[in-house]
């Protein structure tokens, strides 16, 4: 680890004198290439193509100082997409301070937090807006303003949230994949609250482990990530028009790990102007360790996602059951596959995923992805995504 | 059953080597848990330590890959230890952090942070025998020596590198565990663990750990700096290089915890 005393950063970030010895400075980064081929053409106009090639670089700086008590990350992304208009952005990911003491630290600026146990989607994940353009899996979000005051207690973690600004979801262009038929047009998107994007949200999370559970209650109030959609004229082109409510939510998310078994729920109740309703995704996990004599470890997976809106519901998972299975070979190279199947019990319709990953050499590592769908009926909101199988190839250089 | 009892708590209590011991005709499996439980004994109350590894896998061809992992420590009374432990390298795995509370008895509690995700996965525990990170150690062969892990069974003496050494089998009583039996090569001189033979679920030779370049640290406690274990049926191996070991650093449960594992760098 390079400890290298840096004289010049923003000096005016640091509140009390800095010896430079005592500075701790990192930088480090990942590359990725990746190369995508669709079979078919899609079914919408400026889709008519078979391949697209697009590149992300995220590097991530690091200051300590103040005996570690005080850390700074900055990790900025940005992407050119071949195709995507849309898809080549950039964001910040991070650019926060941290204030650490023995039983309470201090979060400000931009950052990404993770709520949930479940693997097919987590209803409970509610603080990050989506990167939708990177991808299907809701992995990639943007960064979040915030203040969050983190306690620890002996009984939990208490994090409390001041959310000082809000994202809006990112779509793809009209050159894009991977959308619905008409395009969301951003310079039309409307809000609730006359505070628009400036609207402070506010949440708090209680977490603990006891014995083999570990628990999550959360209460959020704000501008809701997933918007209402309107399709509307705009200079003789119909487009979609994004709206977003205020909603208070309030759930719960517990994990029971029992030996081989890992047992998963997720619940929450929303209430908004347009709806109340409950939603959940439970589900369990069995892991076979060291199949067949030798390292690998095979895992399955069943989950079924609930939403009481029905077919009316925003979420994917309204009524649906997934099933995975995961492969961990334990090589030196962390080889490791993963496939799923979601099949939709109101309009019958499946998709399936598989991903499998290694690493080459010390710096790189290569990533399969592909996805299939076959939607059920003419309703199918996933009938969308009818000509849009693909197969990934990415490759990710980290410095 | 009361002499037995007496020449136990006489090795307890005094620094008696165990040949005296056997003069009360102890039978082999008491002599064995003598043994392991004055190796603990020597090793307690180290409180905490900071340490870190650097760990080259070399697979038959001899290609080498490297793992670097930080850990910290704290010993837990009447209990298994806490430790979290921070990946350095290989770089993808940069930022993946490892909490455990081990436990005498029943399954340890377990949760892998994943940076990119930002989230906390609880993992069961039950895969004791699984490889850690690629290499041939195995998760148990990294986890702390507690007593009620294993029987125990003396052997003989015999000469090693350093000296006389015991000779003492040990059988998992774990039936997670990865191994039939453990032999292990104990100096009497001061209940260092120099060689250990692991043997598979068909009671085959597996592997040899051997521990070098011993460190005594605070007056007490002695630590390899160099352990190379070999895999005698896949012809890898593994050799871990301990840096940097530091003890009484002052931390208590507050380092172990969700919030320690999520910032962990």
């Amino acid at each position: 680890m390079k400890k290298i005393a840096l004289l010049a950063i923003g000096s005016g970030l640091l509140t009390q004198p800095v010896i430079a010895d005592e500075l701790f400075f990192e930088a480090t980064g990942k590359l990725s290439t990746e190369f995508t081929y669709y079979p078919s053409e899609g079914q919408f106009s400026q889709q008519d193509y078979h391949s697209n090639f697009s590149a992300a670089l995220s590097p991530e700086f690091y200051w300590e100082w103040n005996d570690g008590q005080d850390n700074l990350t900055f990790k900025p992304f940005l992407r050119k997409d071949q195709r995507d208009s849309e898809r080549s952005h950039a964001d910040i990911r991070e650019l926060n301070w941290v204030h650490l003491a023995d039983n309470w630290e201090l979060r400000s600026g931009l950052r990404k937090v993770f709520w949930g146990v479940t693997e097919f989607q987590n209803l409970v994940d509610v603080i990050n807006q989506k990167d939708s353009v990177e991808g299907l899996d809701n992995e990639h979000k943007l960064g979040q303003p915030m203040i969050n005051l983190s306690l620890v207690k002996d009984w939990g973690i208490v994090d409390l949230f001041a959310l000082t600004g809000f994202r809006e979801q990112t779509y793809p262009s009209v050159d894009g994949r991977l959308r619905a038929g008409l395009t969301v047009d951003d310079s039309l998107t409307s809000y609730e609250s006359s505070r628009k994007e400036k609207h402070i949200d506010l949440a708090a999370r209680w977490s603990h482990s006891i014995d083999v559970y570990d628990i999550g209650a959360h209460w959020y109030k704000g501008t809701d990530r997933s918007p209402q959609y309107q399709a509307v004229s705009n200079n003789g082109d119909t487009v979609l028009k994004a709206h977003y409510q205020q909603i208070e939510q309030v759930g719960l998310d517990v994990q029971a790990t029992i030996d081989n078994w890992l047992y998963k729920g997720e619940v929450i109740y929303q209430d908004n102007p347009t709806d109340h309703y409950w939603a959940s995704q439970i589900g369990a996990e069995y892991t076979f360790y060291g199949i067949q004599e030798s390292a690998t470890d095979l895992g399955i997976l069943v989950e079924y996602g609930y939403d009481q809106r029905g077919t009316n519901a925003s979420a994917n998972m309204q009524n649906d059951i997934g099933f995975g299975a995961r492969l961990a070979f334990n090589d030196a190279q962390s080889s490791s596959l993963l496939a799923g199947v979601i099949h939709d019990l109101d309009y019958h319709g499946t998709s399936f995923s598989v991903e499998a990953d290694r690493r080459f050499g010390d710096n790189w590592k290569a990533s399969l992805e592909a996805r299939a769908f076959s939607p059920g009926k003419d309703t199918d909101p996933s009938s969308i995504f009818a000509k849009d199988d693909y197969i990934k190839l990415t490759l990710d250089r980290y410095f | 059953m009361k002499i037995n009892k007496f020449a136990t708590s006489l090795i307890a209590g005094s620094v008696l080597t165990l040949s005296t011991v056997s003069l009360f005709a102890q039978t082999a499996e008491e002599q064995g848990l003598a043994i392991s439980q004055e190796s603990i004994k020597r090793d307690n109350g180290w409180v905490d330590m900071l340490a870190s590894m650097n760990m080259v896998l070399r697979n038959k061809q001899g290609q080498e890959s490297v793992r670097e992992i930080r850990m910290k420590t704290l010993e837990v009374d009447g209990d298994g230890d806490k430790s979290l432990s921070i990946f350095d390298k290989p770089r993808d795995v940069k930022g993946t952090a490892f909490l455990s509370f081990s436990h005498n008895v029943g399954a340890d509690d377990q949760w892998l942070y994943l940076p990119a995700l930002k989230r906390v996965k609880r993992i069961a525990s039950r895969n004791k025998s699984g490889p850690f990170m690629g290499s041939e150690f195995s998760f148990e062969d990294l986890a702390s020596f507690e007593i009620e892990k294993y029987q125990y069974k003396f052997i003989k003496e015999e000469a090693c590198d350093i000296g006389t050494c015991f000779v003492v089998e040990q059988y998992p009583t774990d039936k997670n565990s990865g191994y039939t039996k453990r032999i292990a090569w104990i100096d009497k001189a001061e209940y260092r663990m120099l060689k250990t033979e692991f043997y598979d679920r068909k009671g085959s030779l597996l592997k040899t750990l051997t521990s070098h370049d011993f460190n005594q640290y605070n007056g007490k406690f002695w630590r390899a700096d160099l352990m190379k274990m070999v895999n005698h049926q896949n012809h890898k191996s593994t050799d871990l290089k301990w840096n940097d070991y530091k003890f009484g650093n002052g931390l208590s449960d507050s380092d172990f915890n969700k919030n320690t594992l999520k910032r962990a760098r």
